[in-house]
């Protein structure tokens, strides 16, 4: 265990306290453009354009709520939601491309080096939505304006509370490999989940690749998406999950599902999912105006209320009943490092986990 | 008949100046870019470096890496188990349904139909929410009865031996139908003789009915090896959870980021290697059954009396039959209407939530729906002339190169679906042909993975047709096309829709090739139900997959209502 890493906390206005990757906005001048606001003739040329396709990684009930939200905030358009797994998002889009094929129009990973990756590539478009101009703290927006960080949330441990007692509950990566576990835990894979993906590279950093040699003998149930852990202990398929998303456990446990979370001793890995635009999105109005409702209070609050999520508009309160992001133990974030290691990730997982 | 003789001749020295031969020949060229293409740039990439120089690297990282040779050997005994499980469940019943007097055989027919149809990759997860360890409801009951402590369970789903008998399930009725038909069409005689020299039954069985079926059941394990061999879907779904690959979840795995083609594509090679040693070992094999079936067709075969055992040998059948259809429909059904997929619906927890999500809210479900039908109704009717073209021409040796027609039309049978994905994506990604992001690369894979079959149906149907009425036909003055078009295909109308129905139920089930080659505006509902399947939505899965059955129950229900309706008009004709 490695105590010493204590993530830079920033208290932002209001109740709700963020922790911030710093590496995630590293110039200092901005190149981003003017904040655009939403205007009338943007809405009439989306509406125009009828149309905005999202593809995206979160959940996907979630997801298509956020989709029906706008909707409903624009009448005439709709949104069309494509989800699957960030690491198989990145993969489409990539093929897409090389086959010329632009059907995306605004993209969420939930991981974060993806944007920088596509940014690097050129592909993104520059935007930057009032809400995030004027709201937004700095690390959670890239300086030249093509991304911001539309959600946060952590990669969790937690258990059925059928299956597992209280005081039996693990409290850190460390108890997850006591032998009682074996066989009862369920986790999620970093070749599809940009979670997953995030959460192995913080949690390989601080604590160790041996963490997960030792895991890899304890008969795991190996699934694909860090949202699907959640269901499979609600189900009470495995007691446990060694991770998964946060913002499921609560939704499932504010909906009376047997399940409950836990912020491990070590610190729990910090995910951020931006939202960025494509310069050669089909949609290019439509695109913008939903960029702009994703970064709005009201489409953030729904994130929080309905989703589990957290946010980063200061404007935004946090869930009654939920344990603030400030009193919570976190890893650092470190979309840059992913960047550069991401494909020996999910190399060295595939070697210790066998698939 | 002599005018007929004189009038031939003639005939023939005009066909010079028939349309038919620029058609045939276009044909033929679809054929061969459809088939020949995706292989050549599979092979061009297997043994090809990034920058294009020949190399055999690829094939040596596959065989030195535990990584490739683990799921080959998986695969091997995945196939061969589920092969053997198949003939020694298949092959009874196959004899019970056509040699004996049990009740309700042409319903236990329908239901192995049923399974039949049931997309392997929709029983595989109806089989998770049945027998995974903790949550399936059938370790669950097993629990309530035993009063086993928490954790303890019948079944696990999630292993090596779960995957063998998913796969099974869903592969048996190839050898059932197999054996079925032959000895459908085995002569009685024989084992009338056997009993009149004294023979008792099991003599009878033993010398004769066992030895005329065992081609059969041979060539249904070579199927079933093959079909469990080359399946994406249940493995994709079962084996990794797991953790373990089969080949084909492999080479799909090899296309994830960051993709490596060069080795999918050497990875596939071995898998259509194998397939085409297994086709030829069937062909030697069936070939030999030809013995059986000569002459005297008109004789019943033989039904054996059970006596009470029918009551026990129906039960043994329905037993069978639970483990395709009646446990998987169950679950699904429960699952669409249950709050949470793992409980049994009762008054307090029904919902029509998750149906009323998957048309309401997912916005993919349309899209799908669409997809799925225009690919079903494009491939179906693409496949179905292509194949009728084919097997006429090669009936009736319409053209000097028929064999080769016959022969191309057949090969894609090798062509494992994963495989020829992996081949048409290499095809169509690049100039000068980019199909990648529209519907037209998954029709011609559809295309080229159901003809096989509907051209040996439609070939078997043109055989049966006399040519006398063609020729009268064409004595009158009609065109090749035309006597065809008026002659010949109204005759053929129940095995032409027959076909149609099959290609279409095809494309329902298919998801190997599919799953290649999907871009999210082209994505259709097996594709659908993968992606819900990786981010564990099952409630939506159920939903979706009972849309999936219906649809391909109404497809087969058509068939066969059109099917006895056509019979009934061929009679008329006398032949």
């Amino acid at each position: 265990m490695n105590r010493s890493r204590i993530s830079r906390r920033d208290v932002l206005v209001g109740s709700s306290a963020l922790v911030t990757g710093a590496a995630f906005s590293t110039r200092v001048m901005s190149a981003a453009p003017p904040a655009s606001p939403v205007t009338p003739a943007l809405i009439d040329a989306a509406k125009k354009e009828g149309k905005v396709v999202w593809y995206t990684s979160i959940d996907l009930k979630l997801s298509e709520q956020i989709g029906k939200a706008f909707e409903a905030k624009h009448p005439g358009i709709t949104c069309k939601v494509e989800r699957t797994g960030a690491e198989r998002l990145l993969q489409r889009i990539g093929q897409e491309y090389t086959a010329n094929v632009h059907a995306v129009d605004v993209v969420n990973s939930s991981d974060a080096s993806h944007l920088v990756y596509w940014k690097d590539q050129g592909l993104l478009e520059p935007y930057v939505p009032e809400d995030v101009a004027k709201f937004y703290p700095a690390e959670h927006k890239d300086a030249d304006g093509t991304y911001a960080s539309f959600r946060v949330f952590l990669c969790i441990i937690a258990y059925n509370t059928n299956l597992v007692k209280k005081e039996e509950a693990p409290k850190s990566f460390a108890d997850l490999l006591d032998p009682k576990w074996k066989g009862k835990i369920v986790k999620a894979h970093p070749g599809y989940s940009g979670t997953i993906m995030t959460a192995t590279y913080q949690t390989a950093r601080d604590i160790g690749w041996d963490y997960y040699e030792k895991l890899a003998q304890q008969n795991i149930l190996q699934v694909q998406s860090a949202a699907d852990p959640p269901k499979k202990i609600a189900l009470g398929e495995r007691a446990i999950q060694a991770d998964g998303v946060e913002y499921l456990i609560l939704q499932e446990k504010e909906s009376g599902q047997p399940v409950e979370p836990v912020y491990a001793t070590e610190g729990s890995p910090l995910i951020i999912g931006p939202n960025g635009l494509f310069k050669a999105a089909p949609n290019p109005n439509a695109a913008r105006l939903f960029q702009s409702f994703s970064f709005s209070p009201e489409c953030q609050q729904l994130c929080i209320d309905i989703g589990g999520l957290r946010s980063v508009h200061p404007q935004t309160k946090e869930h009654a009943g939920r344990t603030p992001l400030s009193q919570i133990k976190l890893m650092k974030d470190d979309a840059a490092a992913v960047l550069k290691n991401g494909e020996q990730i999910k190399a060295r997982y595939v070697k210790i986990f066998r698939v | 008949m002599a005018t007929v003789a004189s009038t031939a001749p003639v005939e023939r020295r005009r066909f010079g100046f028939d349309v038919s031969r620029p058609v045939l020949a276009a044909f033929a060229v679809i054929l061969f870019a459809l088939i020949a293409m995706p292989l050549s740039w599979l092979i061009y990439y297997a043994f090809t470096t990034k920058a294009g120089a020949f190399t055999l690297d690829n094939f040596h990282r596959l065989v030195s890496d535990a990584a490739y040779i683990d799921p080959l050997l998986t695969t091997f005994a995945l196939a061969t188990l589920s092969a053997i499980i198949c003939c020694v469940v298949a092959a009874p019943m196959g004899w019970l349904v056509a040699r004996t007097d049990m009740p309700l055989r042409r319903t236990v027919r329908l239901l192995v139909t049923a399974s039949f149809v049931t997309p392997p990759f929709l029983g595989a997860i109806a089989w998770e929410l049945l027998a995974a360890p903790n949550s399936g409801l059938l370790n669950q009951l097993y629990r309530e009865l035993t009063g086993a402590p928490q954790g303890a369970h019948l079944m696990n789903i999630y292993s090596f031996s779960g995957l063998v008998f998913v796969i099974s399930c869903y592969t048996f009725p190839y050898v059932f139908v197999l054996v079925a038909n032959a000895l459908d069409r085995t002569p009685g005689d024989l084992e009338d003789a056997s009993a009149i020299l004294g023979g008792k039954t099991w003599d009878t069985a033993r010398r004769i009915t066992i030895p005329l079926a065992l081609p059969a059941v041979l060539a249904g394990a070579l199927v079933a090896f093959l079909q469990a061999m080359t399946l994406f879907g249940s493995p994709a779904i079962l084996a990794m959870p797991a953790g373990f690959h089969t080949m084909t979840t492999k080479i799909w795995s090899l296309f994830q980021f960051p993709p490596q083609p060069e080795l999918a594509a050497a990875a596939s090679l071995p898998l259509l290697l194998l397939t085409i040693i297994l086709l030829r070992a069937e062909h030697m094999v069936l070939g030999r059954r030809g013995y059986s079936v000569v002459g005297a067709k008109n004789s019943e075969p033989r039904i054996v009396r059970l006596g009470v055992w029918r009551w026990v040998m129906l039960g043994l059948a329905m037993f069978v039959l639970m483990f395709p259809v009646f446990l998987p429909y169950f679950a699904l059904l429960n699952a669409s209407f249950s709050r949470v997929a793992s409980h049994l619906v009762w008054f307090n927890n029904f919902t029509l939530q998750n149906v009323h999500f998957v048309f309401y809210e997912l916005s993919a479900t349309q899209l799908a729906l669409r997809n799925t039908f225009i690919l079903g109704v494009l491939a179906a009717t693409a496949g179905t002339v292509l194949a009728m073209v084919i097997a006429y021409v090669y009936v009736r040796q319409a053209v000097k190169g028929y064999r080769v027609l016959g022969f191309l039309a057949t090969a894609p049978v090798a062509i494992p679906g994963i495989v020829l994905g992996v081949g048409l994506f290499f095809t169509y990604t690049r100039p000068p042909f980019v199909l990648y992001g529209t519907l037209w690369i998954l029709l011609i894979a559809f295309v080229t993975l159901n003809m096989p079959a509907a051209y040996q149906q439609l070939q078997s149907a043109f055989k049966a047709v006399h040519p006398e009425l063609e020729d009268a036909s064409r004595i009158l003055g009609a065109s090749r096309l035309r006597a065809l078009w008026q002659i010949t295909a109204p005759l053929l109308r129940t095995s032409v829709i027959a076909t149609w129905c099959f290609i279409f139920v095809g494309v329902i089930r298919e998801l190997s090739a599919a799953v290649m080659l999907f871009t999210s505006e082209t994505k259709v509902l097996s594709v659908l139900i993968y992606d819900l399947n990786e981010s564990g939505d099952l409630a939506a899965i159920a939903v979706l997959g009972l849309l999936m059955l219906i649809l391909t129950f109404g497809i087969v229900a058509l068939a066969n209502t059109l099917k006895f309706g056509g019979a009934r008009r061929l009679s008329a004709i006398p032949s």
